[in-house]
């Protein structure tokens, strides 16, 4: 459902958006000594988003519970790394084509095989493909095993000969990592607004009825997962960029596990929340990380604690404390204020799976 | 085989579960706009009939012709592009989309492809034009924005016959549409369905003998997977071999 | 290549796929009679693995740490189950991957904070310091014909539990129809909890036995669960039949991968997996 946002919902969104992007003035004045390595855990944060905003894609939208999606996302990062020559810099305008290429090739071929089953069939074939990823480049002396690959030089922005820009300046490519991460949201949003995007949020919410009606889910699906893929490709791309370095990590299904914590914990099928997941969640193992050595034990415990108390993740949260109606809402209400569409605000919420059809259905709550 | 005067036919359609046979060697033909019944003792088949007709089920054997063309065999979203949409026994609607979403979104299953990606869905104009229509025609021109699962039972059986209209097929299937409504529901449902069986080939499936008898014109009926007789609507209630097996007492009162 | 090269790693394919069988089974069980896919399967094989070696230590004798690494493992498992498992029959497959994930996270943690981060061995009992020759140059060692023929009477077991017994028989009424089970009047919270410990207690078994001839090492429960993951989508959820055939084809793929594509040795097993799905979407068995 492509929900409209109430505009006080929009508006916080959006000061967030601001303080983000001003960063690099106030952070320097508030964090001095920590600055330049916030400034680099943020743009890990958002290239982190970019990734949870295309599994939510497939989890909260389309119904398809990707446990092998950071497969495309280390994809990306291989391209790049494989091309890039080892003193010089790679050609953006070649590299760039080439990993999106890959990944959504790879992620058509493994989308073929992976919609043909579905609930937690889906599930395990996801993973088990991930995981073939991840042993690929494991097992591979040419990506460098076990120990990764590096990249030296980061790719040149250049246009006839000049430099556009220069990814290696830690401010530029903080400020590439935000545009990127907005251009998606957008992107998705449009996505999400067209026929394709009304199939496929449908298709997460009842597939039978889908192709009752004339649509063949199958392709939409597929399509979904391809499209999916490459942008966890682009990640992967912006990713293997920041840290001049890949490894098969980045495949594995750890990193796709904690990318699905990001999507249920920021709110499921609503775009901004799993970008707000990919925050908390990377903040709050920062904060574990600085107490303890063992800061998986309480992300574990946190873990288990979003699903036990959050079902609609932290958007759920906001579109109910921004859409709660003041008082004295008599004309119109919210939805005329933004005009935009027919669906109330709703974040997904998840439903126990029917014993007919052994699916793991996400579908949306009526609010 | 000659042409028939049918729009759509079966031929000696079957359905085997495993071992369990429960559509056997059933032909039956449906004139164009012409109001057709099936219907048949709880089990009689015809819940499978509806779903080998409509392509939610591959037949084991026979034929399902479509303006002289084998149907059979193809799946429901082709099924339905070819005109021949189904309303489902059990609510099977979008509960957190709105009504005019429902509407919308069975509306732009008649674009020729909705691997659209760009532009918005809602500036489709013939498709919203479609989906309001469809909406009017099932009485829920005022219900649009309402979201679907908050709306009443009855109302939500409206929509489903709304989503079958937008997507304007030639054909109706509807299965048991007045399945669990009350008597002021089944009234206004009754009307909506005679009113669609002047512009419409409908088939009804159905347990309601006073909503069959208002609405169908030809009835065949369906006894353990087979079709027992099949005629107009006189000729069937007459018959002692249907009476026997199926109307039994109740049809006396008619 | 010769014959007896050959038939050792007939043996050895065997063996593994043994091994992977009784991890598999529980993980197959718990889904096809509860309906949940576990993702902390895999942390049992681990728990039992680390039971052993650090059992092993404390008594001296690898039986008595394996005897011992049981009921540990099956308590484990019912106590996790008892008070968190059980919240997850009501909710979907993405609760469940989610909630079990966080088991892992906890269970992996716990290992290190337990054992720490190093890779230990069990040295193989004396009784098993012997092998069979089978040529002047190979031969096969005890241990592994042993431990393949306490797994295949564990499945015969296993086999004659599922198939004569009441208690198997509500297992199949579970894997069939999971509804009927609640119908049947069966304890249904005693069943799910017998059922999920003794697939705990399979996978710890399966993780003691593997000491010997395997590392024991973080991590090691991540990549059986994968494997099992592969098995159980080859032979169909829910099926124990399925997760034996299953066992068996990857077992031998990945003995046989290593010896032919040493280099990609893990990818046969995926090979064989997609070969299925494009052939089977629902398993050989569903």
């Amino acid at each position: 459902m492509t929900f409209t946002m109430s505009r006080r919902l929009a508006i916080l969104l959006l000061v967030l958006l601001a303080a983000l992007a001003l960063f690099p003035l106030w952070g320097k004045l508030a964090f001095a000594a920590k600055f330049p390595f916030l400034m680099q855990k943020l743009t890990g944060i958002m290239i982190l988003a970019i990734l949870a905003m295309s599994l939510d894609l497939l989890v909260g939208v389309a119904g398809l519970v990707s446990l092998g999606h950071a497969a495309f996302f280390g994809l990306g990062g291989y391209v790049l790394a494989m091309m890039s020559p080892q003193y010089e810099a790679a050609n953006l305008w070649l590299v760039l084509p080439c990993a999106l290429g890959v990944t959504a090739l790879a992620s058509l071929v493994v989308g073929f095989l992976s919609i043909r089953t579905s609930g937690i069939y889906f599930i395990m074939v996801t993973l088990a493909f991930g995981q073939m990823g991840y042993y690929f480049f494991n097992d591979s002396k040419a990506a460098g095993g076990s120990d990764g690959a590096f990249i030296y030089v980061k790719p040149a922005v250049e246009a006839f000969g000049v430099t556009l820009l220069d990814l290696d300046q830690k401010l530029t490519f903080f400020y590439v990592a935000l545009g990127t991460l907005v251009a998606v949201y957008a992107l998705l949003r449009l996505l999400l607004a067209s026929p394709f995007g009304r199939v496929v949020r449908a298709i997460g919410v009842n597939e039978y009825r889908v192709q009752g009606l004339g649509f063949n889910p199958m392709a939409y699906k597929l399509v979904a997962f391809t499209i999916a893929g490459t942008i966890a490709g682009l990640g992967g791309f912006l990713a293997a960029t920041q840290y001049g370095f890949v490894n098969p990590a980045m495949l594995g299904w750890h990193q796709s596990g904690h990318v699905l914590v990001m999507v249920i914990l920021g709110g499921m099928g609503t775009l901004f929340g799993p970008v707000l997941g990919a925050f908390i969640l990377e903040l709050a193992h920062f904060a574990f990380e600085s107490v303890t050595d063992h800061w998986l034990l309480p992300m574990g415990v946190m873990v288990i604690a979003i699903v036990l108390l959050l079902p609609k993740g932290v958007a759920g949260l906001l579109i109910q404390w921004t859409t709660l109606p003041p008082p004295q809402a008599g004309e119109g209400g919210e939805r005329s204020e933004t005009g935009e569409g027919p669906h109330p605000p709703t974040a997904a919420r998840r439903v126990p799976p029917s014993p007919a059809s052994g699916r793991g259905e996400v579908k949306e709550a009526p609010p | 085989m000659t042409t028939s005067d049918f729009i759509l036919e079966t031929r000696d359609l079957t359905k085997v579960f495993g071992g369990l046979v429960a559509n056997s060697s059933v032909s039956i033909g449906f004139k164009e706009r012409q109001a057709h019944a099936v219907i048949g003792p709880n089990g009689a088949g015809k819940s499978t009939f509806v779903n080998l007709l409509t392509g939610h089920l591959p037949p084991s054997g026979g034929q399902i012709l479509f303006k002289g063309a084998n149907i059979a065999g193809l799946p429901a979203h082709k099924v339905t592009r070819l005109g021949i949409g189904r309303s489902y026994q059990k609510t099977n609607i979008f509960p957190s989309f709105t009504c005019f979403e429902n509407a919308r979104l069975a509306a732009q299953s008649r674009l020729p492809t909705s691997m659209r990606f760009l532009r918005p869905a809602l500036s489709y104009a013939e498709t919203n034009r479609k989906a309001n229509e469809a909406l009017e025609a099932a009485g829920l021109a005022a219900r649009a924005e309402r979201v679907a699962g908050t709306m009443s039972y009855g109302e939500q059986r409206q929509l489903e016959i709304a989503m079958v209209l937008a997507t304007a097929p030639e054909i109706l299937v509807l299965d048991e549409p007045l399945a669990g409504m009350g008597k002021e529901e089944s009234e206004k449902m009754v009307a909506l369905l005679r009113d669609l069986a002047r512009r419409y080939t409908l088939i009804l499936v159905e347990h309601d003998m006073d909503a069959v008898f208002a609405i169908a014109e030809v009835l065949s009926v369906m006894v353990n997977g087979t079709l027992l007789e099949s005629g107009p609507l006189e000729q069937v209630r007459a018959s002692k071999a249907v009476q026997d097996a199926y109307l039994g007492d109740g049809a006396e009162a008619y | 290549m010769d014959i007896w090269f050959f038939l050792i790693q007939v043996l050895n394919g065997v063996q593994y796929g043994l091994l992977l069988f009784l991890v598999a089974s529980g993980l197959t069980l718990i889904f096809g009679i509860m309906g949940i896919i576990n993702l902390a399967h895999g942390a049992f094989y681990m728990l039992g693995a680390y039971l052993a070696w650090w059992l092993a230590g404390l008594t001296g004798s690898l039986a008595a740490a394996v005897l011992l690494s049981l009921p540990l493992a099956a308590g484990i498992g019912y106590v996790i189950e008892a008070l968190l498992v059980r919240v997850l029959y009501k909710r979907d497959h993405l609760d469940q991957v989610l909630l079990t994930y966080g088991l892992i996270l906890i269970f992996n943690e716990a290992q290190r904070i337990f054992w720490g981060n190093d890779v230990h061995g069990v040295t193989m009992p004396a009784a098993f310091n012997w092998s069979i020759k089978l040529t002047e140059a190979q031969s096969y060692p005890s241990y592994r014909l042993f431990l393949s023929a306490v797994c295949a009477a564990l499945a015969v077991a296993m086999y004659v539990v599922i198939a004569r017994t009441r208690f198997g028989m509500w297992v199949r009424a579970g894997a069939s129809n999971r509804d009927m089970v609640a119908a049947l009047g069966i304890n249904v919270k005693l069943l799910f909890g017998v059922v999920f410990a003794v697939g705990a207690a399979l996978a710890g078994l399966a993780g003691a036995l593997s000491t010997p001839i395997t590392s024991v090492a973080p991590g090691m429960g991540d990549t059986v669960l994968i494997l099992c993951f592969v098995v159980v989508v080859i032979g169909g959820v829910g099926s124990v039949k399925g997760a034996f055939l299953g066992a068996m084809l990857i077992g031998l793929a990945d003995t046989f991968g290593k010896v032919f594509v040493p280099d990609y040795a893990s990818f046969t097993v995926y090979g064989v997996m997609a070969a299925v799905l494009l052939w089977k979407p629902r398993g050989l068995f569903a």
